[in-house]
């Protein structure tokens, strides 16, 4: 019985849709009602400091290099007790795709992303971060983590005095 | 005071009266169906501009006159900057002969509920919905892109062929209420409307003005996947309003058509005449928009095949069986 077949599924499909029309809409009405991201959501990013308080960002360009879409951009420079940071940091969030590939390539936690996603503007230039945009004064994800102390030069302390670190080898002394 | 006078100003209130409430209902029109598509998809519609989205058209009418207008370097510019007028056109002028109510005793004269009643009004509204296709097809043309021509094409096929059924399923209609005008034909169903006395050339207009009308299910013309935005693709900002108002004005003509010839028009019980067409009509559009939220978009073949081979064989049987069961009925 094709012919009744056509008709029940052409039939059908009405009361579906009527029964849908009295059903509440699952459109969450958005500015009135915000929700609260995923924990690893990628929104904005930031730069963040580590427990002592310093800037962590050492300005190594491995964020800017690994950007597909090269919207990061910074330049180095250095204290004067050999602590490498940024002279100025910024991010084009107009560019921004927010694939997090700088944040995975970040060796000492400083870039990291947020759940913050109100990035909306009308002026074109306020989308574009500069350093003390960035800059947060916490830890971020990571509060224990601080690279010079694992691995500075000489800034915190001497070579091999860092917590878990082992004296550095004589590489003449197992020479054949 | 002159009779003729007073006459003629009755008619032009009534016009403006009419031409105001026709064009806000379609206006609310596309607002009702946004929010009535929307709640069949689990979403609210548009629900920003003033009180739950109620001022939607008005903000659509000022997007639409700001918007950039555009004609495309060769087309042809008259026709071009013509066809959405005649498919708004057209739509509009339909009015002229549809009854919305009982004649009105106003000191101690009679005023139809109809600008003009032409004895002749059914004649009259199809000439008027066949000359639509004009809107359509020369805007297609005139637009100088193969998308619009091809949109313009396959509405002019469509409507063409559906026509001849809509002609067909309102034979007996007439031949019932033995006269073309409007208001004899809702005379004729007082007891009875033509729904239940004619079901097949009911089911056969109902489905003939949905094709007439451009909507899903048969909204080849436009038909996004192909056609881009079919015959009104090179179309912007208040010209293509005027296309995008015409299809919902020709939404209403067809619902009154509706109305008028199949299901009674003003006659009900309780209610004044004029809600009950206005009931009516806008049942008619609420039926139309869930058809569009329910149904998906025919196969070009289909169409055409379903318009030719089934419901114009249809609608001349019909005509056949209605004419048989007059005479034998004498």
């Amino acid at each position: 019985m094709s012919l009744w077949k056509d008709i029940k599924g052409t039939i059908l499909p009405f009361w579906v849709t009527l029964r849908y029309l009295f059903r509440r809409p699952v459109t969450v009405c958005y500015p009135e009602r915000k929700q609260t991201p995923a924990p690893r959501y990628r929104g904005r990013l930031v730069l963040t400091r580590d427990p002592d308080g310093e800037e962590r960002c050492v300005a190594c360009h491995l964020c800017s290099a690994a950007c597909p879409v090269d919207c990061i951009s910074m330049q180095a420079a250095e204290r004067e007790d050999g602590r490498r940071y940024a002279a100025w940091f910024r991010i084009n969030f107009s560019r921004c795709i927010f694939c997090g590939l700088c944040t995975e390539a970040c060796p000492t936690l400083a870039l990291q992303m947020t759940s913050e996603y109100e990035l909306a503007t009308r002026e074109l230039l306020q989308v574009i971060y500069e350093k003390d945009e960035l800059l947060i004064d916490g830890c971020g994800k990571n509060a224990e983590y601080n690279f010079y102390r694992r691995a500075g030069i000489g800034v915190v302390a001497p070579r091999g005095a860092n917590p878990g670190e082992s004296s550095p080898e004589d590489v003449k002394s197992n020479l054949p | 005071m002159n009779d003729t006078l007073l006459t003629l100003i009755l008619i032009v209130i009534k016009l403006g009266l009419v031409l105001g409430t026709v064009l806000t209902l379609a206006a609310y029109m596309v607002l009702a169906e946004r929010k009535i598509l929307g709640r069949m998809q689990m979403r609210y519609g548009p629900n920003r501009v003033g009180w739950g989205g109620m001022l939607q058209p008005l903000a659509d009418l000022i997007k639409l006159l700001c918007k950039e207008d555009l004609i495309p370097q060769r087309a042809d510019r008259w026709v071009f900057m013509l066809a959405p007028a005649i498919s708004t056109i057209t739509a509009l002028l339909a009015f002229a002969v549809i009854p919305f109510g009982a004649p009105l005793q106003l000191f101690d004269r009679s005023l139809p509920m109809v600008i003009c009643d032409l004895n002749i009004g059914l004649l009259y509204l199809f000439a008027l919905s066949s000359l639509a296709v004009y809107g359509v097809a020369l805007g297609g043309w005139a637009s100088h892109s193969k998308y619009a021509l091809l949109g313009g094409l396959r509405a002019m096929a469509q409507m063409i062929s559906y026509e001849l059924a809509m002609g067909l399923a309102i034979v007996p209609v007439v031949m019932t209420a033995r006269s073309f005008s409007l208001t004899a034909i809702v005379e004729a169903q007082q007891s009875l409307p033509n729904m239940l006395r004619h079901p097949l050339a009911f089911f056969i207009f109902l489905v003939a003005i949905m094709a007439e009308s451009k909507r899903t299910p048969f909204d080849m013309p436009e038909a996004e996947n192909e056609l881009v935005a079919g015959f009104h693709t090179e179309y912007s900002g208040m010209r293509f309003g005027m296309f995008f108002v015409g299809e919902y004005l020709n939404l209403i003509v067809l619902g009154s058509m509706l109305t008028v010839l199949f299901l009674g028009g003003w006659y009900g019980p309780l209610l004044p005449g004029i809600c009950w067409f206005l009931i009516k009509v806008l049942g008619v559009a609420f039926f139309f928009i869930w058809v569009r939220g329910t149904m998906p978009r025919l196969r070009y073949d289909q169409l055409m095949a379903f318009g030719w081979k089934i419901l114009v064989p249809l609608g001349l049987l019909n005509i056949l069986v209605t004419a048989a069961w007059l005479i034998w009925r004498g």
